[in-house]
């Protein structure tokens, strides 16, 4: 007979708790039975953390809830970023004294990027989550996760893309504008594209950090792969595997995304070949 | 077709050009002539609007292009401009960048554009190069390219701001045979350049400045031969 696991209240909530030895007599497979006892424990960590009850689900359901903030987030930053470095660089090169409105913006996002950069993202969440959003269901705090990373993240793009605008030397928006393209022509056909080129590889940081800067959307209860991890401790009572699980995600999601950023910049520089 | 009046130009305190009054009459080959620092590069980013000017006027084909109220995008299509550092745009293949300006102004639909950038390569003698980016090629063949990529628009009149001074000395012959058959196809030249050679063969008439004015004005024969003024004098004398 199959033994139920030992159930017992702490204070309303009903707690399930399978132990070392019930799983060992009535769950493991016969051939585990002769192994050293270490291994055995080590096993059943392993199952307690990812098998009973399906518990690999939360973190399935974690990475999911992780990819879709990431890449919500990136989104909304690279949008972001590119309107502030567009604005603040057509700001500094405009040769004559800038317009009002340029100026106005200029200043605007000029305070934008002291502010965003300035405080801690953590903080940011808190009053996005409880001050300004207040989520009430799952959706909402999707939602307000995707716009407080993508505002913080776009901050960052920004000054990056501007480096990249700056980059590009003059004689290639004259060469634009002597061909009678707009401004705006030449900045999407001519200036963008290389300035993308050159911001790729510290573009891929600012995702790197994105994507592990998720983690901090538990404080607003995100149900995201690091929440995923702290429940399944809470359930077990057991942090190692939990945790270092954890970690070795993070660690596979960022090797691959690095070998994705490798390859598109290579293909990037093809028109560098001599 | 170009008429210039009175034309100022400062940078900050620094006064470039000093009252500029010019014509440069259709199919005229104008070469411009001078120290570094006389103001003659200024001059010619003014005709096309890269610098706007402090002062003064600028009717291109009867339009005062200093109007903020003209569309300077308009009428640059009309002016090709050739530039020392060629300026192609390196992230893309040489055709594209001769088809880019005609296409995206949809002057021409993409099959024309792709005849008419063949035809400029094969007119600046570099059929084969048509799939290569601008960093294959070398400085002469770049410029090439860029004189083919101003071509492309139809323009009016050619501006040549020091074509040859970024080139290699053996780059420079072939720069200049493809500027002097644009001229004898009668194309209007404005063109400032060290090369006093090309100014004798090419110039219906030479231009000098200094210090922001044109000092003298006249055809390569009076310039060159019997200069009037002690600085051209002097400014000749240590070119030739």
């Amino acid at each position: 007979m199959l033994a139920s696991p030992l159930l017992f209240t702490k204070g309303e909530i009903k707690v399930s708790v399978l132990t070392f030895a019930m799983w060992l007599t009535d769950m493991a497979p016969d051939w585990m039975q002769n192994l050293p006892e270490w291994l055995q424990r080590l096993c059943f960590q392993f199952f307690q953390v990812f098998v009973y009850e399906n518990r690999w689900k939360f973190f399935t359901d974690g990475l999911v809830t992780t990819f879709v903030v990431t890449i919500g987030a990136l989104i909304l930053g690279v949008i972001i970023g590119m309107i502030v470095a567009i604005l603040r660089s057509a700001h500094d090169s405009s040769r004559k004294k800038p317009n009002i409105i340029l100026r106005i913006l200029n200043s605007i996002c000029k305070i934008y990027v002291t502010v965003l950069r300035g405080t801690p993202l953590m903080v940011q969440l808190l009053i996005m989550g409880f001050v300004i959003m207040v989520p009430k269901s799952t959706f909402d705090t999707n939602l307000c996760a995707i716009i407080t990373l993508g505002i913080n993240s776009g901050a960052y793009v920004a000054e990056i893309a501007r480096s990249g605008l700056m980059s590009i030397p003059a004689g290639q928006t004259e060469a634009g504008r002597s061909l009678g393209l707009s401004y705006a022509q030449t900045m999407f056909y001519i200036i963008v594209p290389q300035a993308f080129k050159n911001i790729l590889p510290a573009l891929g940081n600012e995702l790197i950090a994105l994507l592990k800067e998720t983690s901090l959307v538990t404080v607003i209860a995100l149900q995201d792969v690091t929440k995923a991890a702290q429940v399944i401790v809470s359930k077990t009572y057991t942090a190692t595997i939990p945790y270092i699980s954890l970690a070795l995600i993070y660690l596979v999601l960022v090797v691959i995304l690095t070998k994705l950023l490798g390859i598109l910049e290579r293909r990037l520089r093809e028109s560098d070949k001599r | 077709m170009i008429n210039v009046k009175g034309l100022k130009k400062s940078f900050g305190n620094h006064e470039v050009l000093c009252g500029i009054d010019e014509h440069i009459k259709k199919g005229e080959k104008v070469v411009i002539i001078g120290a570094s620092g006389s103001g003659k590069s200024t001059f010619l980013r003014c005709l096309n609007l890269l610098e706007q000017p402090t002062d003064g006027q600028i009717f291109f084909e009867g339009t005062d292009i200093t109007d903020p109220k003209n569309d300077i995008n308009k009428l640059r299509r009309k002016m090709g401009m050739v530039f020392q550092q060629f300026n192609l745009f390196p992230h893309m293949k040489v055709k594209e960048n001769i088809k880019l300006a005609p296409v995206k102004l949809k002057l021409m639909t993409e099959e024309e554009a792709e005849k008419k950038a063949l035809d400029l390569l094969a007119r600046v003698g570099l059929p084969e190069k048509a799939e290569a980016y601008p960093g294959q090629l070398s400085g002469g063949q770049q410029q090439r390219i860029a004189i083919a990529r101003a071509l492309a628009m139809n323009p009016d009149v050619m501006l040549f701001d020091e074509p040859t001074s970024a080139l290699d000395p053996e780059m420079v012959g072939e720069v200049l045979e493809i500027m002097k058959e644009l001229a004898a196809e009668g194309m209007t030249m404005v063109v400032v350049t060290h090369e006093m050679g090309f100014a004798r063969e090419v110039a219906d008439r030479v231009l000098f400045m200094d210090e922001g004015v044109i000092m003298e004005s006249g055809t390569p024969k009076e310039i060159f031969e019997n200069p009037q003024n002690e600085r051209t004098k002097s400014f000749l004398s240590k070119v030739l």
